[in-house]
């Protein structure tokens, strides 16, 4: 341990720690650009100079290791006047973009100009000229101009995916990032250099010029897209997802997320959303409301006996819809058969972060019931519709038409259906629940290590106002951890709080979707259950108390982190 | 005299008068004569006002009146960038702006551009906020709309060529 003063806060912190992480640690902010916690010191930006006494000149805290006794100062004159010219050697040749540029807002050079900037420039020459709008790759564009040679991009391919991908040539104010000659940046990992750029240079192509950063609301979620389950923000602005971005869990994800995840927003905005429960009418399907869908599956449900309806669940499911699904099931319908569909892509996974079961939530809806005993699982549902076992089928927010020949057998048989899109399942039911998509319902999914982990309501369903959901955020807070700027504190976007249904920026589509544990309650109590939930954490609290590997969990305990289940 | 209880609170409070007026007051006759002589010899000075709408008041530079978008008269683009600021600045979110790219150098503009003339306050915050004096004030102050779609003003009624804004670009040059 070394004891170490930083602006007359004396602190004992552990050996090895540089200048910054220990200022980190008590909450002491140090500028920089080229630092970044996950990786190696470059050391190149000195943004984070500091005064060390007996130290003969100012030091750079990201590479300075504490020393017992070591007296730090991180305000003084001296640093101030440092800090000003580092800002104003970098912005020699920083274009004036802001106003077109889309990282304003969550851009380490303006924040830190804006903070501990000179306020003027004293160039007056022309400024370096360098290649604008570079396509890197399929989902990235290059502005040279902007890049002000932190080599974060560089050392994000090098250390963490082990990929090299980029590099600078040439040297001085000539310095150009590029990629190897005739090589694009492709790598699945490839858009968290968009994320760790300080400035920017590296912009997405999918969200460019899509909205400004300040005018959206970042909301806390998890990624659907595998079960890794990435802790991620989902971006809304006038009710539409706009982008994905990683959100920190040193263990999950880290700092990253695939490239894959980065696109799963787009069937919750998609064309082809259920946006209103249907029923058949004369061999088509028809909009109606939510009470006359519950009791045409109730009627449905009336006249079969046990064992003459096959139930599925889903993995794309929360654990409380999955608890719902087979307590219904099992209490209710009083069928054996109960099981859910494994989406497993083998040999699409690496040693990062992509796993091969591409679904969120498998572990969960295992655990929580949802699984064949004994011979009454997928397989022989699929036999039991051959033989017309079945009478009813009732899948939840799953297709399971995987071939020609289940299409052809579900005509044999009444379907039940929860969907969030279009799909084949769809074309075949007489009942369809528009369910809730991930980003539109509360709920929790369980990754393949057993983290459970919560996931919130970003996009507003039809019976939801923005205040019933929406906790009030600081502008630009660092989280003192990490040194990142916490970018779900960006203050809750004003078009979407104050707007009204006569401001088109405000009339974003709200679809009359529920989350499938509701619908689920609807249908049993409408056939003589007694369900009484009024939210999913009343859900989760019972699957607390009844499933053994939840127990002890609540609402409160997963948090923004998530929380791991008991195993033994 | 006792005031009347309006926010629950007794109050009394004395309400002075000018009494005890004289005997010419108060016969009132005199008074009303002085009262129609001011109104008579009115009739004989210059007039201030306009017969509006046949003729109409021209405001000088310093008037805030609608915002509108520059349009560039070299190039003949608007100078807007879409950069949101306006929207941004603006107190009683009128505007709205949806940016988009574009092959020309400055890379991004506005694909939609609204500003909702029933919220506008003609505060010329927004004005003053452009980094690309792209948003001005003009001298227009006739604003008629029958319904809410109506006073929802988009690009094409925004966009007024530089040339008819010279005023208000000078006057803002001047007073930058």
């Amino acid at each position: 341990m070394a004891k170490i003063t930083i602006d007359g806060k004396t602190v004992e912190v552990k050996d090895g720690l540089t200048i910054l992480q220990a200022a980190q640690e008590i909450g002491i902010d140090i500028p920089h650009f080229c630092y970044h916690p996950a990786l190696s010191i470059a050391g190149n930006c000195r943004m984070c100079l500091v005064e060390v006494e007996k130290m003969p000149k100012l030091a750079i805290a990201c590479a300075t290791r504490v020393i017992d006794g070591m007296v730090v100062y991180t305000q003084s004159e001296k640093v101030k006047k440092a800090r000003q010219a580092v800002l104003e050697f970098i912005l020699i040749n920083h274009p004036l973009d802001c106003p077109i540029c889309d990282e304003a807002g969550e851009c380490k050079l303006q924040n830190y100009t804006y903070i501990y900037g000179p306020g003027h420039s004293r160039f007056e020459e022309e400024k370096a000229h360098k290649p604008k709008r570079v396509p890197l790759g399929p989902n990235i564009v290059l502005d040279v101009e902007r890049c002000i040679m932190c080599s974060r991009c560089v050392r994000f391919f090098d250390e963490i995916v082990k990929d090299p991908q980029l590099t600078f040539t040439q040297r001085g104010d000539r310095v150009v990032l590029t990629t190897f000659p005739g090589k694009r940046v492709d790598n699945p990992y490839s858009m968290n250099i968009i994320d760790i750029c300080p400035v920017g240079a590296l912009t997405s192509k999918d969200f460019r010029f899509k909205e400004r950063t300040w005018n959206m609301t970042a909301v806390e979620s998890v990624c659907p897209g595998c079960a890794r389950g990435c802790n991620v923000y989902l971006w809304v602005r006038n009710n539409q997802i706009l982008r994905i971005t990683p959100r920190v869990n040193l263990e999950v994800n880290r700092y990253w997320m695939c490239d894959y995840g980065r696109f799963t927003y787009k069937p919750v905005n998609s064309d082809d959303r259920i946006k209103n429960p249907m029923i058949k009418v004369n061999g088509e399907l028809v909009e109606t409301d939510w009470e006359i869908a519950v009791e045409t599956a109730a009627s449905i449900l009336k006249s079969v006996k046990p064992d003459e309806v096959a139930v599925l669940g889903s993995a794309y499911a929360t654990n409380e819809d999955n608890y719902l699904l087979q307590k219904f099931a099992k209490s209710v319908l009083k069928t054996k058969y109960v099981d859910f569909l494994r989406h497993v892509k083998d040999g699409d996974e690496d040693n990062f972060l992509i796993r091969a079961d591409k679904t969120p939530n498998s572990y969960g809806a295992y655990l929580v019931g949802v699984r064949s005993n004994n011979g009454f699982g997928f397989n022989e549902i699929v036999e039991g519709l051959r033989t017309k076992k079945f009478k009813v089928v009732y899948v939840m927010d799953d297709d399971i038409v995987l071939n020609d020949e289940i299409y052809s057998l579900l005509d044999e048989v009444k379907v039940i259906v929860h969907a969030t899109n279009k799909n084949k399942t769809v074309e075949k039911a007489d009942v369809v629940f528009a369910s809730a998509s991930f980003a539109e319902k509360e709920g929790t999914f369980t990754n393949f290590e057993g983290r459970v982990q919560k996931i919130n309501i970003a996009v507003l369903p039809k019976d939801y106002e923005p205040w019933m959901l929406y906790k009030p955020r600081k502008f630009g807070e660092v989280k003192p951890n990490t040194g990142e700027i916490n970018k779900a504190n960006l203050a809750l976007s004003r078009l979407f709080k104050f707007g009204t249904q006569f401001d088109r920026w405000a009339s974003g589509e709200r679809r009359n979707v529920k989350p499938s544990w509701w619908v689920i309650m609807q249908v049993a109590n409408k056939l003589g259950a007694k369900f009484t939930y009024a939210s999913s954490s009343d859900v989760f609290k019972e699957i607390s108390e009844t499933i053994r590997e939840f127990k002890g969990l609540s609402y409160d305990l997963i948090g923004d982190e998530g929380a791991m289940i008991n195993k033994n | 005299m006792t005031q009347t209880k309006i926010d629950g609170r007794a109050k009394t409070r004395e309400i002075k008068r000018k009494a005890n007026l004289n005997l010419l007051e108060r016969l009132y006759l005199p008074e009303i004569f002085k009262g129609l002589s001011i109104t008579f010899r009115q009739i004989f000075k210059p007039k201030f006002t306009f017969e509006y709408p046949d003729v109409k008041w021209q405001p000088p530079a310093s008037f805030r009146g609608r915002p509108v978008l520059v349009v560039d008269d070299e190039t003949g683009v608007e100078r807007c960038v879409a950069c949101g600021l306006c929207a941004r600045v603006c107190p009683a979110l009128a505007i709205e702006v949806v940016a988009d790219e574009t092959e020309l150098d400055k890379e991004r503009y506005p694909k939609k551009f609204e500003i909702n003339m029933l919220r506008c306050i003609y505060c010329g915050l927004c004005e003053e906020v452009c980094p690309e004096e792209a948003i001005v004030m003009s001298k227009e102050y006739e604003l008629v709309f029958t319904s809410r779609e109506e006073a929802i003003f988009g690009k094409d009624k925004l966009l007024t060529p530089a040339s008819k804004l010279k005023d208000r670009l000078e006057f803002l040059r001047k007073m930058r």
